[in-house]
């Protein structure tokens, strides 16, 4: 009976034991699982879409996919997890996903309070409104008394509720958990605007049938500062993911591109060059990974530049400018940290 | 294993063994154990938690909730605006709740009784298509009625400014929802509600007196449509004497939408119909059962004293059958107050949408406000099944 | 005084048999069904004629829309509306694949479909009681022979599960012979835990390592549609029936209060809350409950919840089943000198779960039909499905068709079972009283 009741407690001892390891680092855990787990939205053309042969494209896939290279040397290794602006947060959070790029607004309380650790800006937006150009409105101002569309669980129906409230104006928020619920209702005429990043209703517009039907309001009410993060406390893992993101935009400034990047490692002598490309440093090394992680990165789909005009450019059917996402060297606040 | 042998002890000595052979101290050992377990099992989650949230760097705290919850609702039976605390925001998602669950219940029940009685109906035709009702809705999830009915209201019906004004410009069917009249209280409306409420006592009396005039001498009244009169009238009377002190207020097409009157949003119909629909075929079932429980042999005497069909029903068989039905009614309300926590599958802003929905996801405390929602729902729960209990005491009473 | 009068021949009365004569003409034949049925008084005239027009009017509308006019081949809205004017039942048969499977591979489909097909041998024995008891082990080693055929993998997990189970009955059997069964259970438990938390992992690791046996792995995030409602509410129903035992055996047991207190705590807080707040607990909450560093995907943390759920509602069920059966039962059982867990393993029980399979099966319906929850977490059941469906741009613009088409499988699949339920309690009810 002793014996039974000592075996019993050791089992009981021994889950509880299990809970005291603690979590390994978060690279450990993607090396071993052999993938990057990266949460997207659940579509927004040119953003995040899934392509012919399901696989997930756009904009800020093509971060994850450079990330998944710079690990580890392949950029297919990674999968993509769906999230709306409700889930994504709680996907990251409970480690459901390594890293989300995901139009999503650096703001002090997701930093703080959510705990999370942003990298830098990868886009560069603010809130606008979209309305049939039937209605006659030429400004946010002529909105009160609309239906408004906007999803949930996003900095938009904050900035919203503050517009309207500072212009005195009422409104009808109709609340939507997806961009495509949201793109069904407003043609639906279920709602008069539809609301939300700037970028995403451009994005949006485009997708439709008779985009020429819809407009822009001209007023931005919001900065949007939209950036990839990871979960606070893995300092190391976080790194990953900025100087990553860093690695593309300095490769756009110094001219260095998927096609010519191995030659470039070859040949250059420029010293910001030969750094960047792991010709001449360790600095890959010093991340945990391996020193060609940048050629890897800029290899997987391009530099910043290519990645934008890929998906979102002027020359695709999304068409948007690159204004402040331009680099600082071109009149825009694109601005990266070197690497040195 | 051992039995004891000695018979001639009166006073067993204790020995360690018994913990777990002697049927009198076993069930001490097993819930001495039981409540080790347990304690250890909610240990462990308990200190996983600490630590998880020591690892995020969270902490465990209802602060947020006085702070100010930055967001709008478009249903609110309570002053609130962007500015209030998330408190507030979660009492507004109270009040839809319970005015869903209400509304639904009401809705349920009428459909339900209607539906279960016709389905009894020696109607054929009747009876059929109450089946019918009654297994299409059952054998389909709940879900998938309330999502047909939201689809159907915002692709159905036109748009605010294509929209046909109804009934004189008292309704208008919009694919955002529909405009009603309001009513506009003025001075002297109290008056008229204070008579409105005297009438119905006064209905009440009357069905009293009635009743007892018919015991005393045989003599039926028509009480249901002296009783309407008793209701109707004098306030009918002293609407026009204190020169019409309620007003309508009618829906106008300006700007985007209609303004004045009431907006029943299209999230709020489409549950109300769909909930109230799809419990009713329930309750439909609810109440067959509970009729065709009572013994034909009632029905037969009732005839045989010569009451009419409906008198047999109402006097006869309806009395008895309640105490049948009324539990399972009572746990059709239990049900759809439950379901009415799908009203975030189609934006509806109750509890699950303010508190469970927006507040969490802005806040990220999912823990505090996930307890809050469910402790809420659990409060209701039980004071629903303590209704359920009185009741179910009261009617096991009669019955001695 | 009998005598007397069969001696007298009665004239008046006839020797042989009149032929029968036809039943007068109103009360037999269609007119008169008709009369009785349809058109008994003016009440029953007029109910009949409005819902007459009331079914034909909408008969008149949904025909044509539904059948003679719709389109079931087609690739594209745009198409549909090309070829006819009625619904675009297209899409269901265009994203057939999906609505059954999700984003399971398709050459792997015969593997669900195989699983499938063998719940329904699993579940013939529990069904029917006039089949081979043998049948029984193959119900028994069948929720890890879906296990294995849905998600694949080695071999070696499932085929160890089963060893482990093996070898928690021999110990049960070994602590339960000099002590009791109590504690036997308890250790066997003891026993399953420790092996499964410290050497599992391990064991199946290398085995696999060194003979890499077994179906190609499926990720859970692959699996989708009517799949996913399936596994979910099979696993729900199964994994709770011996947990819903459990705690109707729990808050049966009079003479122990804090048993008895825990297990009515559970059962009234899970039936007290809404499905979808479970949920909620199990996409957003469960993680914090686990060891840091613990994830596991969100379809098995929502199969947990759902477990958990249904469990609760099983009590109840089970509860009524014991309450159903006759004090006689329990008293012969200890008049037999059985103990308490032979008198419930071998008399009770056997009884009591006879009586609730109708209210199992309903709990089953219940869960099924709840299962659709999951879509509002983000899992792509049939209805979770519906969106992305619709927001490719072939398919923009379809209402009707995927709920029509999703809610009918639900009808047919819940009707059925309710059927089967009926009928198991009229036949019930007959051996009763027999
Ligand atoms: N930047 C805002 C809004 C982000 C957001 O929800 N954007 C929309 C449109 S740009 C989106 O990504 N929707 C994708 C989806 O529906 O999953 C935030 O971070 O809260």
């Amino acid at each position: 009976m002793k014996t039974k009741l000592l075996t019993l407690a050791l089992g009981a001892a021994a889950i509880a034991t299990v809970s005291t390891s603690a979590s390994a680092a978060t690279l450990d855990d993607v090396k071993a699982k052999g993938f990057l787990q990266c949460g997207v939205s659940t579509g927004v053309p040119g953003f995040a879409f899934t392509d012919d042969a399901g696989d997930w494209q756009g904009f800020d896939p093509a971060l994850c996919r450079a990330m998944a290279a710079a690990i580890f040397g392949d950029a297919k290794a990674v999968k993509f997890t769906p999230t709306t602006g409700k889930t994504r947060f709680t996907a990251l959070a409970s480690g459901e996903v390594d890293v989300l790029a995901r139009n999503t607004t650096e703001t002090f309380s997701r930093d703080v309070d959510l705990k999370f650790t942003f990298a830098p800006v990868n886009y560069y937006d603010g809130q606008g409104f979209m309305v049939r150009k039937s209605l006659g409105v030429t400004s946010a101002k002529n909105l009160s008394g609309a239906t408004i569309c906007i999803q949930t669980g996003t900095t938009t129906e904050l900035n919203l509720a503050d517009y309207f409230r500072a212009n005195n104006m009422t409104y009808e928020p109709v609340p939507i958990e997806t961009n495509a619920e949201a793109q069904e209702k407003y043609l639906a005429n279920a709602c008069d605007v539809y609301t939300t990043d700037a970028s995403g209703l451009a994005a949006t517009r485009a997708a439709f049938e008779k985009p020429g039907d819809h407009m822009l309001l001209p007023e931005i009410i919001s900065k949007e500062p939209l950036a990839p993060l990871t979960r606070h406390g893995d300092d190391q893992w976080a790194d990953i993911l900025k100087w990553t993101l860093n690695v593309l935009i300095n490769a756009e400034e110094l001219g260095v591109t998927a096609a010519n990047a191995d030659d470039m490692l070859a040949n250059s002598k420029l010293p910001s060059i030969r750094r960047l490309l792991g010709a001449e440093g360790d600095f890959g090394t010093k991340l945990g990974l391996g020193n060609d992680w940048s050629l890897n990165a800029i290899k997987a789909g391009g530099n910043y530049g290519e990645i934008y005009d890929k998906y979102i450019g002027p020359k695709t059917a999304i068409g948007l400018e690159r204004g402040l996402n331009q680099l600082w060297s071109k009149g825009g606040i694109l601005y990266a940290a070197p690497v040195r | 294993m051992t039995v004891a042998s000695d018979f001639s002890d009166d006073v067993e000595p204790f020995r360690l063994s018994m913990l777990i052979y002697d049927k009198r101290y076993r069930s001490y050992t097993l819930q001495i154990i039981t409540i080790a377990l347990f304690m250890l099992a909610v240990g462990w989650l308990v200190s996983n938690v600490v630590q998880n949230f020591r690892d995020l760097g969270k902490e465990f705290s209802f602060a947020f909730l006085w702070e100010p919850a930055s967001y709008d609702i478009n249903q609110r039976l309570i002053e609130y605006t962007s500015r209030s605390p998330h408190w507030k925001a979660a009492v507004v998602g109270i009040l839809n709740t319970l005015v869903l669950a209400f509304l639904g219940c009401i809705a349920a029940t009428i459909l339900g009784v209607a539906i279960g009685v016709m389905r009894l109906s020696k109607n054929w035709l009747v009876s059929r298509l109450m089946t019918i009702y009654i297994e299409g809705f059952r054998n389909v999830p709940v879900l998938l009625w309330i999502l047909l009915a939201s689809t159907a209201f915002s692709a159905m019906l036109p748009a605010p400014r294509q929209a046909p004004v109804l009934l004189g410009g008292g309704f208008v069917p919009t694919n955002r929802g529909f405009y009603v009249p309001a009513p506009i209280w003025e001075s002297g409306s109290g008056v008229l509600a204070i008579i409105f409420l005297l009438s119905l006592v006064g209905a009440w009396f009357f069905g009293r007196w009635a009743r007892a005039k018919q015991a005393a001498t045989g003599e039926i009244l028509p009480v249901f449509w002296i009783r309407l009169a008793i209701i109707i009238l004098p306030v009918l009377f002293f609407y026009f004497i204190l020169g019409r002190p309620i007003g309508l207020s009618l829906p106008e097409l300006k700007g985007f939408n209609f303004q004045g009157g009431g907006f029943v949003r299209n999230s709020f119909m489409a549950l109300w119909i769909a909930l109230s629909l799809y419990t009713a075929a329930f309750i439909a079932e609810n109440v067959r059962s509970g009729i065709q429980a009572i013994s034909k042999g009632q029905t037969e005497a009732a005839y045989s004293l010569g009451l009419p069909p409906n008198r047999t029903m109402n006097l006869v068989i309806l009395p008895q059958a309640l105490r049948i039905i009324i539990p399972p009614l009572i746990s059709q309300y239990l049900n759809l107050t439950k379901n009415s926590s799908l009203a975030i599958a189609v934006g509806y802003m109750d509890i699950t949408g303010t508190l469970g929905g927006i507040t969490l996801n802005q806040t990220g405390r999912e823990m505090e406000s996930l307890l809050l929602v469910m402790g809420f729902y659990l409060i209701v729960s039980l004071l629903i099944s303590g209704v359920m209990n009185v009741y179910n005491n009261s009617v096991a009473i009669k019955e001695r | 005084m009998s005598d007397t009068q069969s001696k007298n021949s009665l004239l008046y009365v006839s020797t042989k048999d009149l032929p029968e004569l036809p039943a007068p003409v109103n009360t037999t034949g269609p007119v008169a069904w008709m009369r009785q049925n349809l058109f008994a008084s003016v009440r029953d005239t007029v109910l009949t004629v409005l819902f007459a027009i009331l079914v034909i009017a909408i008969l008149y509308k949904l025909i044509p829309w539904m059948l003679t006019d719709a389109v079931f081949f087609a690739d594209s809205i745009r198409n549909c509306r090309e070829i006819d004017t009625g619904a675009c039942f297209a899409v269901v048969t265009s994203r057939f694949n999906q609505l059954i499977f999700g984003f399971y591979p398709p050459e792997l489909y015969w593997r669900p479909i195989l699983a499938f097909l063998l719940m329904f041998v699993a579940f013939a024995p529990l069904l029917h009681d006039n089949l081979p008891r043998k049948l029984l082990w193959f119900t028994g080693v069948f929720p890890l022979l879906a296990y294995f055929l849905l998600w694949g993998g080695a071999i070696w997990g499932p085929l160890l599960i089963l060893a482990m189970v093996t070898a928690a009955v021999f110990v049960f059997s070994l602590v339960s012979k000099p002590l009791n069964s109590t504690l036997g259970l308890l250790a066997a438990i003891a026993f399953c835990l420790m092996y499964y938390i410290f050497l599992h992992d391990s064991i199946s690791g290398a085995l696999a390592s060194a003979m890499p046996i077994g179906l190609e792995f499926v990720e859970s995030a692959k699996f989708g549609g009517f799949l996913i409602t399936f596994v979910i509410g099979v696993t729900g129903i199964v994994a709770s029936l011996p947990l819903g035992i459990v705690l109707a055996l729990g808050r049966k047991s009079d003479n122990m209060p804090v048993v008895k207190m825990l297990c009515v705590g559970f059962i009234e807080f899970i039936r007290g809350v809404p499905l979808i707040t479970l949920l909620f607990v199990a996409s957003t909450l469960l993680n914090y409950f686990l060891p840091p560093g613990t994830t596991f995907d969100l379809i098995l943390r929502v199969i947990i919840m759902v477990t958990l759920f249904a469990a609760a509602y099983m009590a109840e069920v089970v509860r009524g089943g014991l309450a159903a059966l006759p004090r006689g039962q329990y008293e012969a059982a200890d008049a037999l000198g059985l103990n308490y867990w032979q008198a419930t393993r071998l008399i009770i029980l056997p009884q009591a779960l006879k009586i609730s399979i109708p209210g199992i099966v309903n709990t089953f319906i219940g869960l099924f039909k709840d299962t659709v929850l999951v879509s509002i977490v983000g899992i792509l059941d049939p209805v979770g499905i519906m969106q992305p469906i619709r927001s490719t741009s072939e398919w923009n613009g379809i209402i009707w068709e995927l709920p029509i088409f999703i809610g009918l499988v639900f009808f047919i699949f819940c009707f059925t079972m309710s059927r089967y339920s009926m009928y198991f309690e009229r036949k019930l009810d007959t051996g009763h009283r027999s």
